[in-house]
């Protein structure tokens, strides 16, 4: 069909329309801008009866929830008074996550395995969840929330053997580097595609409702994710349902190289949408682990108390590149990441328990010594089994767990490849 | 009992017997069902055991596979196999492959019923058989049955099994069989004296991988599935040709075996199903049976299909493959050479 030339003459007294499309506030080469992140003030942010009605606290996603002031004090009624020992395990498990993200990295540079996603600066949000949720409560993770597994000790040679996919490869060489699953340490498998797994959680938690249990599940997006319609999906099932959930937003700022503004991030916070599905939504200061804690904890309460799902959005900055694919000098400031406004969730940490007098500058430095050896030691023994094809998992765990028993198909395939492999050998 | 009752009966004998089965989708719980398949299980079984969903075919399926990874077994209701699509990532990238990519860790057990299929001037999307689609998914069980007896079996196997299954309902077959000549007077489930018309009241199952021989014969092998059956029976007696009619009730796991030896005694082979021919499931069987059953072909395996274009209202009994098309399509493979 032509386009006809716009003859409505009736109008012509207005400006032509205009098409607006979001642009970050600094782009490569530019001055960074923070100048739309408002920090509030720590500890300012009420918290109401974890069994108040939603109504009763719309005004709680329009501000940021902060434990942790400026000189790492603990301060307002969201701080969940923790021990020095539960801290020190939360600092080690993100000290640990950062380590490993690191030694991993390098592992890819070095050609040990095909792909690596870091997660700094966002250590806290899944540390301190891990820790305050109980065993047996389902968490849906992102690829970006190890420090999960990091929090309860999951074995970090057999976390290397899935990043190498070696023969010892938990996941037998099915999955890509770090899209993990591990039952045992209640983490969901991690799948490539985003956001239907916020789904899951949430019928995940429905069931536990319906068998009368007392578990709750625990999902994640990131902020990118939102703009899915699994988003809308999950938040209906969610609201009507009343699933014992919590439903989180990971909102670091990024999605690949499109800044959060095309999440429309820009006008509303993310927690916000909370509001339209009938939970309540909280913004939560991603990189201050006590404000985690303590969100996660009232949420808890809420999900275990039949009071329903609550949307948190963790509000936050993702430090480095997307993946080992990805180069965030080409769409953003070098340094950007060292100018966020609510700095970095292992710093703040550690401050606040030197503040406690229960830390120091040696304490930490050898800390982080004994983490880089322990890592150092769990990559060696996983280089020994083998790095990306130099070992693979048995090949007839290639054609396992496609249905639970093989049909005719793949009993067919698995001879005709081990025949082939049985004539190569002997050319061989 | 017509289909309707017994895909009704499998599931209350399902819910009956494991509390870990529960119901739900669009206008399923307290109204029971557009086609009436979940009437009265809300009442009997309970609120919270069949239920209303709210309209959204992706969080449907997705809660359902967090139901099924919790350890329940869903049964999850699409209301016509034309409004799968939403879900389909849900069904492709994790129900499909969750087991998979979990080295067996996590898995869906989840039945998705939904009723697919024309003939009803239906138009484009109350129509279509969307099997295909899901025959091409790796970790997907497809399953359709061709009368009451069959439906109520399969169904109960399918919810049964570990693996997830998209359970194709012939709505065209829901009341009665169907073949394929609209100017017939229609036969209900009741008043045919068809095969699989009786169903009985308790547990049984029919297992999953294994085609019926609905009819045997020298001349030809027909393949059909779900409402094609019928049509099937009646293009043969059309054709005077003494054709071999298997219907394989499910499409993934098939049942190789049946189709292979019935070629290799006939020699001849037609494919029939209504989804548009180009790249439908029919090419995969005609595939199969060329790769094994080349050396006792005697005329080209022929596919009679629906056309290659979305399901048209006006034109319904022009597109959709009746038993003219068929019976020409049998006779054409005997005269062949």
């Amino acid at each position: 069909m032509p386009i006809l030339p716009d003859s409505n003459l009736s109008k012509s007294n207005l400006p032509p329309l205009s098409l607006y499309i979001p642009e970050p506030p600094a782009r490569p080469g530019e001055e960074v801008s923070f100048a739309h992140v408002d920090r509030g003030e720590p500890g300012a942010v009420r918290r109401p009866d974890s069994a108040e009605t939603e109504k009763e606290m719309r005004d709680l996603p329009y501000k940021l929830i902060r434990v942790l002031d400026d000189d790492g004090n603990a301060v307002g009624p969201w701080n969940p008074m923790l021990g020095a020992d539960t801290l020190i395990k939360g600092l080690r498990a993100m000290m640990l996550s950062r380590v490993f993200d690191d030694r991993l990295f390098r592992a890819h540079r070095q050609g040990k395995t095909s792909f690596y996603m870091k997660s700094t600066g966002e250590e806290a949000i899944s540390a301190a969840q891990s820790l305050a949720l109980d065993k047996g409560d389902m968490f849906f993770p992102t690829y970006r929330a190890l420090a999960w597994l990091h929090a309860r000790n999951y074995p970090l040679t057999t976390l290397c053997n899935q990043i190498f996919s070696n023969a010892e490869d938990p996941l037998a060489g099915k999955q890509l580097p770090i899209l993990m699953s591990a039952r045992d340490y209640d983490f969901y498998s991690i799948s490539g595609n985003l956001g239907v797994r916020f789904a899951h959680a949430v019928g995940w938690g429905m069931a536990s409702a319906y068998k009368g249990g007392r578990k709750i599940s625990l999902g994640y997006v990131g902020d990118g994710t939102t703009a899915d319609g699994d988003f809308h999906e999950a938040m209906t099932f969610a609201g009507v349902f009343k699933a014992p959930t919590i439903l989180c937003i990971t909102n670091n700022q990024w999605a690949i190289s499109s800044f959060a503004g095309f999440a429309q991030a820009e006008q509303t916070p993310f927690a916000a949408k909370a509001l339209a599905y009938g939970m309540p939504g909280l913004k939560v200061d991603g990189n201050d682990f006590l404000a985690v804690w303590g969100a996660t904890q009232w949420a808890a309460e809420r999900a275990r108390t039949n009071n329903g799902p609550t949307l948190i959005e963790f509000y936050t900055y993702r430090a480095e590149g997307h993946s080992t694919s990805d180069d965030p000098t080409k769409y953003r400031p070098k340094d950007e990441a060292s100018k966020w406004p609510l700095g970095d969730p292992v710093e703040r940490l550690k401050d606040h328990l030197i503040g406690l007098g229960e830390w120091d500058e040696e304490r930490h430095a050898a800390l982080v010594e004994e983490l880089k050896e322990k890592v150092r030691v769990a990559v060696k023994e996983a280089e020994k089994i083998g790095t990306l094809g130099q070992s693979k998992p048995p090949i007839d765990e290639m054609f396992e767990d496609v249905f639970e028993e093989m049909d005719w198909r793949l009993k067919e395939q698995k001879r005709e490849l081990l025949h082939r492999r049985g004539l190569e050998g002997k050319k061989g | 009992m017509n289909m309707i009752q017994a895909l009704n009966s499998a599931l209350d004998v399902k819910m009956g017997q494991d509390e870990d089965v529960l119901v739900f989708g669009e206008d399923v719980g307290y109204f029971g069902g557009v086609f009436r398949v979940t009437e009265k299980l809300q009442e009997k079984h309970g609120l919270q055991r069949c239920f209303d969903a709210p309209l959204t075919e992706g969080g449907i399926i997705g809660a359902a596979i967090g139901m099924g990874a919790y350890g329940l077994r869903p049964v999850p209701e699409i209301q016509f196999a034309d409004y799968i699509l939403p879900a389909y990532d849900q069904l492709v990238s994790e129900a499909a492959r969750l087991r998979y990519r979990s080295n067996g860790e996590f898995w869906a057990p989840i039945t998705v019923r939904t009723p697919y299929g024309g003939g009803i001037f239906g138009g484009q999307t109350h129509s279509q058989s969307p099997e295909a689609i899901f025959a091409h998914v790796t970790g997907l069980k497809v399953v359709i049955p061709s009368n009451p007896y069959d439906a109520k079996g399969l169904l109960i196997s399918s919810i049964e099994c570990d693996d997830p299954v998209v359970f194709l309902e012939p709505k065209r077959l829901y009341n009665g069989p169907f073949y394929g000549r609209p100017d017939e007077e229609l036969k209900t489930w009741a008043n045919s004296d068809h095969v699989g018309a009786d169903v009985p009241e308790g547990h049984y199952e029919v297992p999953l991988g294994r085609a019926a021989i609905v009819r045997e014969g020298t001349e030809a092998t027909v393949l059909a599935y779900g409402t094609m059956v019928h049509v099937a029976e009646a293009g043969i007696l059309d054709s005077g040709v003494d054709a071999e009619l298997i219907d394989l009730r499910s499409i993934v796991p098939l049942d190789i075996d049946a189709i292979t030896a019935s070629v290799r005694k006939t020699g001849r082979c037609i494919i029939l199903h209504e989804a548009s021919r180009y790249a439908g499931f029919g090419g995969e069987l005609s595939a199969l049976v060329q790769e094994r059953c080349f050396d006792y072909l005697r005329a080209p395996i022929a596919r009679v299909c629906g056309y290659d274009m979305p399901y048209p209202h006006a034109f319904e009994w022009d597109y959709f493959p009746g038993p003219v098309r068929l019976s020409e399509a049998l006779k054409s493979a005997v005269e062949y050479r």
